[in-house]
């Protein structure tokens, strides 16, 4: 279907190479291997196969069909349309990683830009190129954590208020050191928004507390004096940020993190069934060295022109192979390229307008739910960003189910996560939902509670 | 002239978009935590896109020209994918969705680990992973966990073949294992001897990429994967160079116990410039349980009226969750469009002309360049960028002098195994003309390093910028777009 090749070439060609057919090329293969039937279906064209992908497509009922309060870690922002419109430029989506300066320089200064944008807006001093997603971000600040203290410090404190598949992600990445104590999120340390229980466990043997900003429930916590304490312990902090809620909050640099990191999907990243994301990762100019991924830094050429290059690249895998800070090789690069985009864009007024919605029209949602009975705020006076939380008098798979019923996913049930928050629905409220929305969702629950 | 950054273009009171006042009662902003200044760049729609675009235009790509870079896959990328994977059907699901809400995203999971199953001939597929260093992660991880399950505490050690990339020992280190670097034989093979002797009850396993790195076929497959097995070890497959073998070779058929695939390589995913890739990970039925969770699966067979439920399960004995969600999902789409619209006879076809036109490329340049392992090669093969005539011409000034040329270059010095290399991997979407201008190219290269050389060490002469000094980007370290206090775009 994609080799353009005609008979007559495959001949010129096996001839000049002095073997009869193509099989013979294959000599080397064990025999009896060889050519195994595979039970696939029948190739189709390229017409049939749109068929069958958008009917495919049609089964799914999306975030635009529903009217979604899903959030947690995954947000549904208006995504302008010169994101997308630039990054389908086959010379962006169809080069390789930019090994060759010479003829990378568009990769190479999207990344420069990608970095700056984030130091800014986390307050950090350096950005790398990216990972994966928010939670092997996770992993690697762990990584970096350990090996700044030469494995010498064995304990890393996660709060419970961070995200649940990061906090899982680390421990599936650490799980060969028995060594090394995932600690701090226990159900006794529990969510309390004064954290003491938290705080109380930092001690020499911690390298790092990682903490969530706005947390996995919403809340802004004032980190500063956790921030204290692990550093007069000498451990460092690693703060997993919203960018969203950048546009309104004072970055974790201001605040002393060591390490920022988080999901860039809020960034012009479409929901795309969770993947792929991008995982945005920032250091103080202590940690610099310690850095995995790829970093671009800017030089200048033969003839003194500016040009970006990928540098310090002894830490990574190719180089330095078994002694790598990190084994990542392709990272996230498409989707860096999309934030940087929609962070032009929008720049500093449309980002903080995103924020300011989102904050509005979640305060808004939390309000009008507040008033049905049956409903109750969880907790009235810690502040918060575009998420909360709800308790239900009911179990909250009848209540997703009644609204679902109605066309609204209705957000995230925290009994999955949280033992201990059995019947607590998670809302998340970005600037797509309009107050008829909102006021919809309330119609349908005092429906819910009286009907 | 360089292209300005997004900060030099910056204009306070600019802005690319606007959204709708607020249409709700304003709430008072959390007093305390308000950050006071915020330097993004402010620009118009329109210098946004003149931008991107400007910048674009300094990059080589598939859509551009021929891409041999060695051990990439730097195949054409179906304008197709593009298109589905947009649809609002997939693009507009949120992963946290009901699954009966998602069971078209739940099917086509479903259908593509099904397929990469029997591509590879595997029990079964977790699409988790990211790309492949993740499912490298994933298959060191499960060898891990097996070992320990069964008690054999002391496999610590992990062979690792010298022509390996970076990637595998680097993963095997995250998890602790000893790295035990297993030398090649002469005709490239893994050295069968060496092999044995290394083989003790410290053994975890062996990282085997076949093709290897060389783009050789290991003749001794069989024979490996026996002794490692009979030594209590398992064999992870690199499957990065599946390109050479679809529908042609199964690696699950002789035993392997794990393989990672490379949908932006093999499966026609764009490598975006770096990333996403995705590297989903196979595995026989005896480390079906160790897969990380969740994987997809029919949870309702259905029945004549209802059509099956697809679903999440849970690995019992799971080396855990690997990432975020369900893998890169967008990825899964162009890979499964790409599957389908090839079948059977479309794989091998790729695999048949992948490696034809690599072999003609090898058998045109090897009178010219060094070739140190002469044998039919697979998808790739790898020369030597160096001639004892011109000692102080490098595979890196032939590469940048291939630029010259319109061509980008092929991946250089590595493998670690042959001096200087040059690793050519021309893919099956390139036509016979194309091959033959690219070893005209090589021809004439390798002519004016003797009469020019010049030329080749002032390499490359027309790109957007020549060589660049990567030293000085290292020692001065400028690492962010300047953006001082005196900087335009930041006043209030
Ligand atoms: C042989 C081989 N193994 C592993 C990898 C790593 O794959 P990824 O970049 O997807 O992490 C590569 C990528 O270049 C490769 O060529």
């Amino acid at each position: 279907m994609f080799t353009p090749h005609t008979k007559h070439d495959v001949e010129v060609m096996l001839n000049s190479i002095g073997v009869g057919k193509i099989e013979d090329l294959f000599q080397e293969i064990p025999e009896q291997f060889r050519y195994p039937d595979l039970n696939l279906a029948p190739r189709l064209t390229e017409m049939e196969t749109a068929g069958q992908l958008e009917s495919i497509a049609a089964a799914n009922a999306t975030t635009k069909d529903l009217l979604s309060f899903l959030g947690a870690g995954a947000y549904d922002h208006y995504i302008p349309a010169a994101v997308d419109n630039l990054l389908q430029r086959g010379e962006f989506y169809t080069a390789y990683t930019p090994y060759q300066p010479e003829i990378s320089q568009g990769t190479l200064q999207a990344i420069f830009e990608f970095q700056t944008l984030i130091c800014k807006l986390t307050g950090m001093d350096v950005s790398n190129a990216s990972h994966y997603d928010g939670a092997t971000a996770a992993a690697e600040a762990v990584i970096l954590a350990y090996g700044n203290f030469r494995n010498k410090r064995k304990k890393v404190l996660v709060s419970r208020a961070v995200n649940p598949q990061y906090r899982q992600v680390i421990r599936t990445y650490m799980q060969a050191d028995s060594s090394l104590k995932i600690v701090g999120d226990e159900i006794e340390t529990g969510i309390a928004p004064d954290m003491q229980k938290f705080i109380d466990q930092i001690d020499h043997d911690t390298a790092l507390v990682i903490v969530q900003y706005p947390d996995f429930f919403g809340r802004i916590i004032d980190y500063t004096q956790l921030i204290e304490t692990a550093h007069q312990f000498g451990a460092l902090v690693a703060v997993a940020v919203n960018p969203t809620a950048l546009g309104m909050l004072t970055p974790p640099g201001d605040i002393g993190a060591d390490i920022a990191f988080g999901e860039g999907q809020p960034l012009g990243i479409p929901l795309s069934y969770g993947g792929p994301y991008l995982g945005f990762f920032a250091v103080k100019n202590a940690l610099l060295r310690k850095l995995a991924g790829r970093l671009v830094g800017e030089t200048t050429d033969v003839e003194g022109k500016l040009a970006y290059v990928l540098t310090l690249t002894a830490r990574e895998q190719h180089i330095r192979r078994e002694k790598a800070s990190s084994n990542i090789c392709s990272n996230q690069g498409l989707m860096t390229l999309a934030a940087t985009i929609y962070m032009s864009l929008l720049g500093k007024h449309g980002l903080q307008q995103v924020a300011n919605l989102c904050y509005q029209k979640a305060h808004y949602t939390a309000d009008q739910l507040s008033g049905i009975s049956g409903f109750s705020l969880v907790d009235e006076t810690t502040p918060f960003f575009h998420e909360f939380v709800v308790k239900c008098d009911e179990p909250v798979e009848e209540v997703l189910e009644h609204l679902l019923q109605h066309n609204i996913l209705g957000g995230y049930n925290l009994g999955h996560d949280y033992p201990e928050l059995e019947n607590h629905l998670m809302l998340a409220v970005t600037e797509k939902i309009s107050r008829e929305d909102i006021e919809y969702l309330s119609a349908v629950l005092q429906e819910e509670n009286h009907g | 002239m360089a292209e300005p950054t997004i900060f030099d273009l910056s204009v306070a009171g600019r802005t690319g978009v606007t959204f709708p006042e607020p249409d709700v009662p304003e709430t008072a902003l959390p007093k305390g935590f308000l950050r006071e200044k915020l330097q993004l760049p402010e620009m118009s729609e329109l210098e946004v896109v003149r931008h991107f675009t400007s910048i674009s235009q300094k990059n080589y790509a598939i859509d551009l020209g021929f891409y041999p870079l060695g051990s990439c896959t730097m195949k054409y990328n179906p304008k197709i994918n593009e298109v589905v994977s947009r649809l609002p059907g997939f693009a507009a699901t949120h992963p946290l969705q009901p699954i009966d809400t998602v069971q078209g995203n739940l099917f086509l999971m479903y259908s593509l680990q099904e397929m990469l199953k029997e591509i590879a001939g595997f029990a079964a597929v977790t699409l988790q992973p990211a790309a492949g260093a993740q499912g490298e992660l994933v298959g060191t991880l499960i060898i891990h966990k097996y070992h320990q399950e069964r008690g054999d505490h002391q496999r610590t050690r992990m062979l690792i073949p010298d022509s390996a990339h970076g990637t595998n020992p680097a993963s095997s280190a995250m998890l602790g294992f000893e790295v035990v670097p297993l030398p090649s034989d002469e005709r490239g093979n893994v050295d069968i001897a060496a092999l044995k002797e290394l083989c003790d009850d410290r053994l975890a396993g062996l990282m085997f990429t076949n093709p290897n790195t060389l783009g050789l076929f290991d003749e001794n497959v069989c024979e490996v994967v026996d002794i490692v097995h009979k030594a209590g070890g398992l064999v992870y497959g690199d499957g990065a160079n599946m390109n050479a073998l679809l529908g042609v070779f199964r690696p699950g058929d002789v035993g392997i116990d794990i393989l990672h695939f490379n949908l932006h390589k093999t499966f026609s995913t764009p490598h975006g410039g770096g990333g996403p890739g995705s590297g989903p990970v196979a595995v026989q039925q005896h480390l079906v349980d160790y897969l990380p969770d969740p994987i997809v699966g029919i949870i309702d067979e259905g029945d004549e009226e209802t059509a099956p439920l697809y679903g999440f399960i849970h690995p019992e004995k799971s080396i855990g969750r690997i990432k975020s969600f369900y893998g890169h999902f967008g990825m899964h789409i162009r890979a499964y469009t790409y599957i389908a619209m090839l079948g059977q006879e479309g794989l091998r076809d790729v695999a048949e002309i992948a490696v034809l036109n690599a072999n003609y490329l090898q058998e045109k340049l090897k009178d010219t360049f060094t070739l140190p392992y002469d044998r039919p090669c697979m998808h790739e093969f790898v020369l030597e960028g160096y001639w004892k005539d011109v000692p102080d011409i490098h595979a890196l000034d032939i590469a940048k002098r291939l630029m010259d040329y319109d061509f980008h270059p092929p991946t250089n010095y590595f493998p670690l195994i042959v001096h200087e290399a040059l690793m050519i991997e021309p893919t099956e979407t390139e036509t016979k003309e194309t091959l033959d201008r690219f070893v005209d190219a090589m021809r004439k290269i390798a002519e004016e390093a003797r009469t020019n050389p010049e030329l080749l060490h002032n390499a490359p002469h027309n790109t957007p910028v020549r060589r660049a000094d990567e030293l000085k980007a290292a020692k001065d370290l400028v690492l962010c777009c300047y953006v001082g206090d005196d900087w335009p775009g930041v006043q209030e």
